[in-house]
């Protein structure tokens, strides 16, 4: 192996290790968005102290939040006093309409568990499942899905965690 | 056979790249930054970390119990407001969490910041916010 060979490979070597390293949660400090000035950070958790004890993903906090929450890593409340009673639903809705793309299977069980009915409906999706205009150029310009999907809610990189139903095979169902 | 200052001289140089490349710095997945007001009325951007909060509340107490748009920058927080316990100051009154005496916890960032969502750089959709 000649030398440029081996220089190329330790190089990527390094880069692969330097961008694991980068994946790792930044301290406040250095995130770029707090001001490493101010004298408060000190009393502020870092992001990796909290997170890195939740079960983990490849994208966004590296953290599988609906994992967290139904295995009980962790216990949001439902309110601010913690002693509401909410509406959960456990229905699926299939999209058909997914060109040469697998159908999209939403599932209305770990939304519920976080989000209020109000808050999508009639606001963002009409209740009347296929009446809603949804396109990927809308989502990816943050409506619909990507009111929360690229925003706060797993990344729109992530095609197949929502066009999960093969195009032959399941039924479709509105 | 190198020998094994060349080793040396090797590793040294892919190190270097390596330190080199730019790691850039990034903000926690949905960090959001509130600065219609702040350095107005000379204080620093507000961050408010998405991830600390959805940790000890659902979604719904924030965007439909306290009022909060699910659009960064939608809703006119004052302190005015927060003292009279809208929107942040439900909570942080100095029984739920710490009260607004403690400015620079929450008006944190760097100045210059822009009101925004962060984290969405890893889609097209997140630029608009």
């Amino acid at each position: 192996m000649n030398i440029s060979v081996r220089i190329l490979l330790l190089v990527l070597v390094g880069q692969f290790a330097a961008a694991l390293y980068a994946s790792e949660w930044k301290t406040l400090k250095e995130d770029g968005v707090h001001d490493p000035e101010n004298q408060g950070l000190q009393w502020l958790q870092n992001p990796g102290d909290a997170l890195r004890r939740l079960p983990s993903d490849s994208v966004g906090n590296k953290v599988d939040w609906v994992r967290a929450f139904e295995d009980g890593y962790i216990r949001p409340r439902s309110s601010l006093t913690g002693e509401e009673e909410v509406e959960h639903l456990d229905t699926e809705i299939i999209m058909n309409e997914t060109g040469s793309l697998p159908r999209v299977m939403f599932p209305h069980k770990p939304h519920t568990r976080w989000l209020d009915c109000e808050n999508c409906h009639d606001k963002i999706f009409k209740s009347k499942a296929g009446e809603t205009p949804v396109t990927m150029e809308k989502i990816l310009e943050g409506e619909y899905c990507g009111v929360c999907h690229g925003a706060v809610a797993f990344p729109l990189t992530e095609c197949n965690r929502c066009h999960s139903v093969p195009l032959d095979g399941t039924a479709a169902k509105d | 056979m190198l020998s094994s200052v060349r080793h040396a001289r090797l590793f040294a140089v892919a190190l270097l790249v390596v330190l080199l490349t730019p790691g850039g710095s990034e903000a926690e997945y949905a960090d959001v930054v509130l600065n219609r007001n702040s350095e107005k009325e000379g204080v620093r951007p507000v961050v408010y970390p998405h991830w600390f909060h959805r940790i000890r509340f659902q979604c719904r107490v924030c965007h439909n119990e306290l009022g909060f748009e699910m659009r960064v920058g939608a809703n006119n927080v004052t302190m005015e407001g927060i003292i009279e316990g809208k929107f942040c100051g439900a909570c942080h009154n100095g029984e739920i969490a710490w009260s607004v005496e403690n400015c620079d916890l929450c008006h944190s960032g760097k100045p210059g910041l822009e009101t925004g969502i962060t984290g969405g750089h890893e889609t097209l959709g997140p630029g608009l916010w």
